[in-house]
């Protein structure tokens, strides 16, 4: 009884409350009133995406249809007939070289997906040997002040992924650390805000590409004696100063509109700047300081497919890349699945924010 | 010297031709250890009037005197409770009470603090709820929190402002006779501000009816001569309260009239004669 109160209320705190009623369905406590509600929430979601996974393989059937003719005609048309029936029965057979290069099916997708985890698993396997190979060796070099031996084999598209995730929490944390501070000051001095606001009109709307270049500029100087990869750090700080400034306003509206109230109480009890700050006027502007921080998470992860791809910083931006820059067989199936994952983890974080945001804010705020 | 002085206080809100003189030429002296309330209408300004006494407002003219001395800012002599409790909606009962216990006596032990706030929170009968937040409260029980927040400051003087004007009528009742109770003990000074005549001559020994706004003035003063403690029930037969009460609903339903009649003195009427419809169908 006590685990399915936590469980539910854990699922709704995470705006994720129609798993608990698929559990009240199989654990029979489902009531009838109930059942509206179950329709809703569990059918029409499956029902909707079972019509998008129809749709999408109608879809690419057609264009799939359309680019074999195109093939085949192309082939009648420039080496005659017998050449376009040696194309239509290779695009029959399945055979890689001649197969329409388009839109792939829902099922395709799948057996990419299928593939890249099984690739994980034999880069996983080969990374383990080779730790293990070179163990005894590392200790011996470590112990001789030398640089241990490292696995330079190619990443698998699960540590690419943990890669991303790491430089948009990297930037995260930068743009937490820039702008809650510099929200604050700008929203309790008016001083602070007339000499922000012309910075922050003008370089909100800077564009992903444009701050890489910038920030690739000054890291670049300033690394210039490191033999080190840069990439990852000029990605992470192009994330973090792309995505802040809804942090950063939200930050400064939220500091400067505490209800007159609370200014009110703090003035009566003659609290100190500290306390006033502390305990009044920041948590009163927390529901919008989070508003901001979930903005500035999920702009953090859409821009930072762009950013990767352009610091070549290997992550999910540099899979999709490459595999389209590939063109084998398989690569728009896999471009597709990383666009489901980087679409699912967006979910995900973004859920992460508002679990972290209901916990610790006094105000409870409903999923969207 | 009064305790607690008004010389000429006019207060005007905006400034150009938005300005607008919310109260004008308001004089009033408090005595030590006496309870005045105050009555008047919704928007007449009596939160105005309250905010020059605390210091949270300063007049625009005149002067406020706190035991002789001009009032500048807030002061922890002045305790407040706001019309609409002013709770802070993150912190529980205890930590509410507790931030006004530590600003007014500060470097103290962390359990002299404590012993403080759950003194000041019994004493509104709330120690059940003492790790509430507020919006688990009913308005009752957060007014008496908001109560124990001001009391816990130990002011010389305590202001209120509608504090009870949110309440159900039983609930108004108990807390009146509560706060009765509170200043009874040390008879330290209050001001009321309430829109409810009973309520002002049930607690308090004088009332003042504030005029409405804009350029709102206070009338005339009524002292109350009902023997404390009082009993409500005794007091609707006793005749003093009658009269008090007549006179006092009188006066302010003569200048709710005033204002009516200045009211549609504004409005300029067309010359205009109706049309004669029904002769086009003769
Ligand atoms: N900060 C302000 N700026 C401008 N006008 C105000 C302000 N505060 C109050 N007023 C005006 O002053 C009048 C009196 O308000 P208030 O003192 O709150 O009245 P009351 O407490 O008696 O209801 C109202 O007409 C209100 O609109
Ligand atoms: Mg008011």
């Amino acid at each position: 009884m006590k685990q399915s109160i936590t469980l539910g209320k854990v699922t709704k705190f995470m705006g994720l409350g129609f798993l608990s009623t698929l559990k009240d369905l199989f654990t029979g406590k489902l009531e009838k009133e109930d059942f509206k509600g179950f329709l809703r929430k569990v059918v029409v979601p499956i029902a909707s995406i079972l019509l998008f996974l129809g749709l999408w393989h109608l879809g690419s059937q057609s264009l799939y249809n359309t680019e074999a003719e195109f093939k085949i005609e192309k082939a009648l048309n420039d080496q005659g007939p017998e050449a376009a029936e040696a194309m239509r029965e290779c695009i029959a057979s399945g055979d890689i070289s001649c197969q329409p290069n388009t839109l792939p099916s829902p099922a395709k997708v799948w057996d990419s997906y299928k593939s890249l985890l099984k690739d994980h698993q034999i880069i996983s396997a080969d990374k383990t040997e080779f730790a293990e190979k070179t163990a005894t060796l590392n200790a011996k070099r470590i112990a001789e002040g030398k640089e241990p031996i490292v696995y330079t084999g190619r990443p698998s598209f699960v540590d690419q992924i943990f890669r991303s995730l790491k430089t948009v929490f990297a930037g995260f944390l930068l743009a937490l650390f820039i702008a809650v501070p510099l929200g604050i000051f700008i929203g309790l001095s008016p001083t602070l805000k007339s000499a922000f606001n012309w910075f922050i009109q003008i370089f909100k709307p800077v564009s992903p590409v444009v701050w890489y270049l910038l920030v690739f500029m000054i890291v670049k100087t300033l690394l210039i004696d490191s033999s080190e990869d840069s990439s990852f750090t000029i990605s992470f700080i192009s994330v973090g100063l792309c995505s802040m400034w809804a942090t950063l306003v939200n930050t400064a509206m939220g500091v400067s509109s505490v209800d007159k109230d609370y200014i009110n109480v703090a003035k009566v009890l003659k609290l100190g700047t500290f306390q006033k700050i502390f305990k009044v006027i920041l948590p009163s502007s927390l529901p919008l300081i989070f508003t901001g921080l979930k903005i500035t998470m999920s702009v953090g992860w859409m821009v930072l497919i762009a950013i990767e791809l352009l610091a070549q910083s290997p992550g999910l931006g540099t899979f999709v890349w490459e595999e389209f820059q590939n063109g084998a067989n398989d690569s728009n199936a896999k471009i597709i699945v990383a666009m489901f994952v980087i679409g699912i983890i967006g979910f995900l974080l973004d859920r992460l924010m508002l679990f972290v945001q209901n916990t610790v804010s006094f105000e409870k705020t409903d999923a969207i | 010297m009064a305790y607690l002085e008004l010389h000429n206080i006019s207060k005007t809100y905006g400034q150009g031709d938005y300005a607008t003189e919310v109260l004008s030429n308001i004089n009033l002296s408090i005595e030590e250890g006496e309870f005045v309330a105050i009555v008047g209408f919704t928007g007449s300004g009596k939160t105005t009037l309250v905010n020059l006494i605390n210091g949270l407002l300063e007049p625009s003219s005149g002067e406020v005197l706190f035991k002789g001395k001009p009032v500048s800012g807030t002061s922890h002599e002045r305790g407040v409770i706001f019309q609409n409790y002013s709770l802070l909606p993150w912190l529980t009962v205890e930590q509410n009470v507790l931030m006004a216990v530590k600003e007014a006596f500060p470097k103290r032990e962390k359990a002299v603090y404590k012993r403080k706030a759950a003194h000041y929170i019994e004493m509104v009968g709330l120690t059940p709820a003492i790790n509430k937040l507020p919006r688990e409260l009913s308005g009752g029980m957060r007014q008496r929190v908001a109560v124990a927040r001001a009391l816990s400051m130990k002011p010389d003087m305590i202001i209120m402002d509608e504090p009870l004007g949110a309440l159900d009528a039983l609930t108004r009742g108990t807390l009146q006779d509560q706060i009765l109770n509170i200043w009874g003990k040390d008879k330290r000074t209050a001001l009321l501000i309430t829109n409810d005549v009973d309520e002002g001559i049930y607690m308090a020994d004088r009332i003042i009816p504030l005029r409405p706004g804009p350029r709102a003035t206070l009338g005339p003063e009524f002292k109350i001569d009902i023997e404390r403690p009082r009993d409500k029930t005794e007091m609707n037969d006793n005749e003093s309260f009658k009269k008090t009460r007549n006179a006092i609903i009188e006066y302010l339903m003569d200048i709710g009239n005033e204002r009516k009649s200045e009211a549609t003195e504004e409005y300029v009427l067309p010359d205009l004669t109706p049309k004669d419809f029904v002769y086009q169908f003769k």
